[in-house]
């Protein structure tokens, strides 16, 4: 009679009721025995019944509302560092309106006398009345993207081209140093160390993982900085080479950590049976693992390039930090980052150089966060592997 | 045969000299700040304040601060990160979007740099939130919460931290076995009270191994209280939120790139590296031992 | 038949772990005071089958239940049922003793206390009962302060005994409990459950025929998700009536 398929709630009711009243005129024998208060429930013809359990339904609320919250703070994030960009957004659209002529654009290029520029000035004026800030240099995009940053001067200059150079000088000095050091050691550590050197290196590279950057950036300006000007004779005793050298060592143990977990996740079944085929250690290292390991590599340098680029403390500390456009690794440079850092607490909240300050903080931040998320898919992508290679 | 000798020597000499290099470096770094930290560091430089526009005495100050910016961090900070990781583990299904989402942007927030929290610091904390209650209760005739102070960077500290202790309890709640979580709700036990009395309990070492390395990180963070609340120099300890305050890493920075004579106070930058790392060496070390605790435990 | 006085019944119940159906509509009536054994091949779906009578598998995701399971008459699928009071009257023991790692006293007062009970002499009592009842009691007397997880196998097995008792069940749903047990242990539990089927009714998942035959009044036997046949025990194992149970019984398969 009863038809299975329930799940319905209509039909649900109906087979409760049906049996639960026939009970009812029989009474339920054969209840609980235990001697406690277990006699009463079983009484209780409505023990069944759901109760309302407010600590129960406040805990469940609460923590939802927590996890939201966590989520949200981490959503605004983006929101407030967006934020504040966004009147140099208006401002620089407002500009575009009223285009400079071709040839002007060019003096902003120029090391020229302040007198062209003030000369200048007025003349694009007289297009956009409104705008009372345009005397000041208003960040517009010409402004931007040009080869100049003097945001403290009578005619301040946004130019980020250095700054984002800068950057990328630095870096790139700190993966070429921290990517083969650290992918090596990974390598090492998964295919080939003894016992015995894994207990030292594994320990050393959590000790480097956890010196706070602002104690290798002092160690940079005071103690390396200062050797390698002595070794190598170097023009300026800070320069790219030795914020990128700093910058190496708070790289490194990242790019370790994630590629030696990737190294050592490769299948023993690999190994197994390439050191079957005749193959030495180093070549199963090389031409086994490592190729198997790639995605996994990848992202670790990803991530490795994602912390160089976005850190502070060691570039702010020992890059020099003038903004000069410059290819050799041996003059200082001024990165993103270290910009911020360095006038961030002397500007006037709302001006036009605060907003600037703020959009290198909206590039920092979507160039991390792209490089992160591409990151994962390559992370993600090897953990499918492994689960599909079981 | 030759060709394939000289290759193993070669990339097992290459490979091992990076491993090599990695503790010789951290060596080094140990080594240097040792050498040059300890002949300065005294009680007194514990102790007392900075003295002769802050070319003598001690960084007091900034020990206090940095304990006050990780204290008040750590009990905003974890809460939120232990509760959110319970919303994951226990509550959030496996297909919830929600959990997914929160997931991704934990992961995601462990890579922006510390600077860009500086930023939302400034802007969400001190600007909005700040000036906010600047507004309501002054109508913002008096600047109060609208600058940078302790709290703010404390908070922004709190969120730069939030992945850190996320992850960690997550991850040691997930060693509670099942089991425990199974006999729990067979006895009648509701799901929070599961939580409650099984749950965390067994994941308290999880929870302290969190709480620790964000306390770690925190203390070593410097970018995201450059602007948020740091100063170079205040004359007496903060005596309210509301106040700026002297931070140990913050000192080595402004010693050792902006005093008038660097040379002169080199001593002084030692020592207070030394104590820095001191402290968060200590605390690292302990997240390591309990870290290793828990893994034990769920080897059984 | 509908008269008649059963502790559980279920109507056609059926299972799916997402798409895998692991119970295909099985009809069962357990009559209250009566040990009621499953037996059947690993994976035929008894475990699934104990579990759905006090809704453990709601822990499962994905998992789907069509059919009806009434608990002294009451459907527990029901919508208005709460779950935490079927749990307090159908307890569990687990094929793995899984002890919380307190001492052997609190272990035994958790379920009171999660109740709301806090008078120490209140729960001293309780405490004391359950672990006679599951005769463990002289075993324990002299350190109730030592940690559940220090006890033998045996012993934890029934201290998981106690700590069920304790709550004040009317059911007790044993998954093997006795499969990792050596066998003197097993015959103390196997000894425990003649003496508690006065008090409550038992349903016990078994693997071993010898166990099955001993210690209970009911038998049904599963076979991939199917309830086979269901009899009193001393007929199944006699004279069963489908040949597919007699050749389970006598070890030609399973
Ligand atoms: N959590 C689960 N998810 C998916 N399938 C499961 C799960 N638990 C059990 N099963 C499957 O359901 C079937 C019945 O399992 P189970 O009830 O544990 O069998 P038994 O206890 O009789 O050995 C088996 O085929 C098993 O693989
Ligand atoms: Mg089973």
């Amino acid at each position: 009679m009863h038809k299975g398929q329930r799940t319905q709630l209509g039909q649900d009711r109906e087979v409760v009721e049906k049996v639960h009243r026939p009970t009812l005129e029989l009474g339920i024998t054969g209840g609980p025995h235990s001697q406690r208060d277990g006699e009463d429930r079983g009484r209780d013809p409505l023990w069944w019944k759901k109760r309302l359990r407010l600590s129960e339904f406040l805990a469940e609320k609460l923590v939802m509302l927590v996890a939201f919250v966590s989520f949200a703070l981490i959503v605004l994030i983006f929101v407030f560092v967006f934020r504040e960009t966004v009147p140099l957004l208006l401002s620089s659209s407002e500009a575009k309106v009223g285009l400079h002529p071709p040839e002007e654009q060019e003096t902003y290029g120029d090391v020229a006398p302040l007198v062209t520029e003030r000369h200048q000035t007025p003349k694009s004026e007289s297009k956009g009345a409104s705008m009372d800030v345009s005397g000041e240099g208003s960040a517009d995009i010409k402004n931007l993207s040009g080869p100049m940053w003097q945001p403290v001067s009578s005619l301040p200059k946004y130019g980020l081209f250095p700054l984002i150079t800068g950057s990328i000088k630095v870096t790139v000095v700190a993966m070429v140093i921290a990517a083969p050091i650290g992918v090596l050691a990974a390598l090492f550590t998964a295919s080939f160390a003894p016992r015995w050197a894994k207990e030292f290196l594994k320990p050393a590279i959590e000790v480097l993982a956890g010196f706070p950057s602002v104690v290798i950036g002092f160690f940079a300006l005071v103690v390396l900085a200062s050797f390698l000007q002595s070794v190598f004779g170097f023009q300026y005793r800070l320069n790219a080479f030795v914020g990128g050298l700093a910058l190496s060592l708070a790289v490194i143990p990242i790019i370790y950590t994630i590629s030696e977990d990737a190294l050592s996740a490769v299948p023993k079944v690999l190994t197994e049976a390439s050191l079957a085929l005749g193959a030495t250690r180093w070549q199963t290292a090389l031409l086994v693992v490592l190729p198997a390991a790639t995605p996994g590599v990848f992202a670790a340098i990803l991530i490795g390039i994602g912390r160089a680029f976005g850190e502070t403390m060691i570039v702010l500390m020992a890059t020099g930090n003038a903004a000069i456009l410059s290819i050799s690794p041996l003059d200082p440079v001024r990165t993103m980052s270290a910009t911020i850092g360095a006038e961030m607490a002397e500007v006037v909240f709302g001006e036009t150089h605060y907003s600037v300050l703020f959009l290198i903080g909206l590039i920092l931040f979507i160039f991390t966060f792209a490089l992160n998320g591409i990151a994962e898919l390559f992370i993600r992508q090897r953990l499918l592997k492994r689960f599909k290679g079981n | 045969m030759i060709g394939r000798k000289f290759l193993d020597f070669t990339v097992t000499t290459v490979s091992a000299s990076s491993a090599l290099f990695i503790i010789l470096i951290v060596l080094v770094l140990i080594g240097d700040i040792l050498l040059n930290g300890w002949s300065t560091l005294s009680w007194e430089f514990i102790t007392e304040s900075p003295m002769q526009g802050m070319t003598e005495g001690g960084i007091f100050p900034a020990i206090f601060g940095t304990f006050l910016l990780v204290v008040i961090m750590s009990f905003v900070g974890v809460p939120i990160g232990t509760v959110t990781a319970i919303y994951l583990s226990e509550y959030a299904g496996q297909k919830s979007i929600f959990a997914r989402a929160i997931r991704f942007a934990v992961n995601t927030l462990a890579g922006v740099p510390a600077i860009v929290f500086g930023l939302f610091g400034l802007g969400f904390f001190v600007q909005f939130v700040g000036g906010g209650v600047d507004q309501v209760v002054s109508g913002g005739a008096e600047l109060r919460w609208g600058q940078p102070n302790i709290l703010w960077s404390s908070l922004t500290m709190a969120l730069l931290t939030l992945p850190v202790v996320i992850i960690s309890v997550e991850e040691s709640i997930k060693t509670v076995p099942r089991e425990l979580r199974e006999a729990s709700l067979a006895l009648g036990a509701t799901k929070w009270t599961t939580i409650r009395k099984i749950v965390l309990p067994n994941s308290i070492t999880g929870i302290l191994t969190g709480a620790i390395l964000a306390v770690s990180r925190g203390a070593g963070e410097v970018a995201p209280i450059l602007f948020t609340g740091a100063a170079y120099f205040l004359p007496k300890l903060p005596d309210s939120l509301s106040d700026q305050f002297m931070e140990l890493g913050y000192h080595i920075f402004i010693m050792s790139t902006q005093s008038t004579d660097v040379e002169a106070t080199i001593g002084i930058q030692y020592a207070t590296t030394l104590v820095l790392l001191a402290l968060t060496f200590s605390l690292n070390f302990s997240a390591i031992f309990l870290r290793y605790k828990v893994r034990t435990r769920s080897a059984h | 038949m509908d008269n008649a006085n059963y502790k559980i019944r279920t109507r056609d119940l059926r299972f799916f772990y997402g798409e895998k159906e692991a119970l295909k509509g099985i009809t069962i009536d357990v009559k209250p005071n009566q040990v009621t054994a499953l037996i059947g091949p690993s994976g035929c779906g008894k475990s699934t089958f104990l579990r759905s009578l006090n809704r453990m598998n709601d822990l499962v995701e994905g998992a789907v239940v069509r059919g009806t399971v009434l608990v002294d008459h009451i459907d527990i699928y029901g919508p208005e049922v709460d779950v935490v009071a079927l749990r307090k009257k159908v307890g569990m023991i687990f094929q793995k003793s899984n002890p919380f790692p307190k001492s052997v006293y609190d272990n035994v007062a958790y379920g009171p206390r999660v109740n709301g009970i806090r008078e120490r002499k209140v729960l001293d009592e309780i405490v004391e009962t359950s672990l006679k009842q599951a005769a463990l009691w002289d075993e324990v007397r002299d350190d109730l302060s030592r940690s559940g997880l220090a006890l033998s196998g045996g012993q934890q097995q029934r201290l998981c005994i106690a700590r069920a008792l304790a709550v004040g069940p009317e059911v007790l749903l044993m998954d093997e409990p006795a499969s990792a047990l050596d066998p003197s242990a097993t015959a103390k539990i196997e000894e425990l459950m003649y003496v508690l089927k006065e008090n409550y009714t038992i349903v016990i998942v078994t693997h071993n025929m010898q166990q099955a035959a001993r210690v209970s009044d009911v038998t049904a036997f599963f076979y991939i998700g199917e309830l086979i046949e269901m009899d009193e025990t001393r007929k199944m194992f006699t004279n069963p009536s489908v040949k597919q149970t007699e050749d389970y019984i006598t070890g030609r398969f399973g």
